[in-house]
């Protein structure tokens, strides 16, 4: 079948897409944005987190033909005109990223809780960051850089 | 497989007809799992995103919302948080918040498992399930009468889920899981108590604890004849220690890979206790505030 969506603003006609495929495979092999990671494939991880309507989501629980003449925005469309996005820039600057596969999702996942809570408390940055596994950081460099990511938007760092 | 994709309510229960083997799909974070898995392969998805008004709730005459089968745990929590309190904290627990923002509590009823977060606070307050077949139209189906097995519920093959029908709470209401670890996990047994002052009744849920999720009828009737529904004094021990024995008692569980069944009555036991205390903790200090 074929999808129609929007992609980081960008308008897609997804052709041969099977019934049962996930807005996650659309992304990644038939669009050809990688960033969005495929790991768990049950909602479990959190590494294929794009936003589907402005909603954070697992990408690999979306039916692709769900996405029909929706707006999805992945983390490859955080980082608008070439510069890093705030979120992205302080997860370098503290060091939150080893291996990089969860990265993408985490980020995404901050970038929402931010959006919608711009001064987070570490619970709320725990309980927003609760479904994206990350082996091998320890969580503690991810969550620095949340804070540091509302604090700098804050402008009090 | 086929994608369907009803643009009405009327058009969704037609393909429903006509495709019974057809899997309605909404937030997809049980079906799509499975597809994933390659643990099932249905021959049809019926997806009711574009269904318009499945997303919303409203306040029906009667008082009591009626809340669509596309609301999501998300919004439940945001939106009902205060309406309806147990089943919010049961969503609170569902999954991550990428999870919240596509589950439905109607994709938990299709899905009928045991360990479905929202079951017991549904069964606790009362709720009522709205089928609706193009054939026989719409059917109320009580909570308590919809879960048949595991994974087994009274929805017929040609019949969708349009919404749940629930009175706003009238008075406490609490949910409690015990799960391995505090979020992403599914539970290994959950309680849920409603109380009801006006009608000096109880309600109860049991989660994950027996082959449905069920009522503890014997604890409701007891807590109802032995409650202090002035308020006046404090909850007698004795009172809550014999709920919880009774709820457990109401309970049927297995020993499987999520815990034991002596853990599980057990748990019942200490979950029904304490939802008890918080509730009636709760009861009293708006009752003082009243006097």
């Amino acid at each position: 079948m074929r999808v129609n969506l929007t992609v980081n603003g960008r308008r897609e006609a997804v052709d041969g897409v099977w019934e049962g495929e996930s807005l996650l495979y659309v992304l990644r092999e038939r669009v050809g944005l990688p960033g969005a990671k495929n790991a768990c494939e049950q909602g479990e991880c959190g590494s294929c987190t794009v936003y589907l309507d402005g909603l954070p989501v697992c990408a690999c629980l979306v039916a692709a033909g769900q996405a029909e003449g929706r707006e999805v925005r992945t983390i490859e469309g955080l980082a608008a005109g070439g510069g890093l996005d705030p979120v992205q820039r302080a997860f370098l600057d503290r060091g939150a990223v080893q291996c990089g596969f969860c990265t993408p999702g985490l980020i995404v996942q901050a970038h929402d809780l931010l959006a919608r809570v711009p001064d987070p408390t570490d619970g709320e940055i725990r309980e927003a960051l609760a479904g994206n596994l990350c082996r091998c950081t320890g969580y503690e460099k991810i969550i620095e850089a949340v804070r540091l990511a509302a604090a700098r938007r804050a402008g009090s760092a | 497989m086929d994608f369907l994709r009803p643009a009405t309510w009327e058009e969704a229960l037609a393909a429903k007809a006509r495709r019974p083997d057809a899997v309605p799909l909404l937030g997809g974070t049980d079906v799509m799992v499975e597809i994933n898995l390659d643990a099932r392969r249905p021959a049809a998805l019926l997806d009711l995103t574009a269904v318009p008004g499945l997303a919303a709730w409203e306040r029906a005459v009667d008082g009591r919302l009626r809340v669509g089968a596309g609301v999501t745990y998300a919004r439940l929590i945001a939106e009902l948080g205060d309406l309806l309190p147990g089943l919010a904290q049961a969503a609170r627990t569902v999954g991550s918040p990428q999870i919240r923002n596509r589950g439905t509590v109607a994709g938990n009823l299709g899905a009928a498992s045991p360990a479905g977060d929202s079951h017991p606070p549904l069964l606790a307050g009362d709720a009522v399930v709205e089928a609706e077949s193009a054939a026989r139209g719409t059917r109320m189906i009580p909570a308590g009468d919809f879960y048949l097995g595991v994974k087994r519920s009274a929805l017929a093959p040609d019949e969708l889920i349009r919404a749940f029908w629930a009175a706003p709470a009238s008075g406490p209401q609490y949910f409690s899981k015990v799960g391995t670890r505090n979020a992403m996990v599914i539970a290994v047994c959950s309680f849920a108590i409603a109380l009801h002052p006006a009608e000096r009744r109880v309600g109860t849920g049991v989660g994950s604890a027996a082959p449905t999720p069920r009522r503890a009828p014997e604890a409701e009737r007891f807590l109802a004849g032995e409650l202090d529904w002035t308020g006046a004094a404090p909850l007698d021990a004795r009172v809550a220690a014999r709920f919880g024995a009774l709820a457990a008692r109401a309970a049927a569980p297995i020993d499987d890979v999520r815990g034991t069944a002596d853990y599980r009555r057990h748990a019942i036991a200490v979950m029904a206790r304490r939802t008890l205390t918080w509730a009636y903790d709760d009861y009293r200090k708006k009752a003082a505030e009243c006097a």
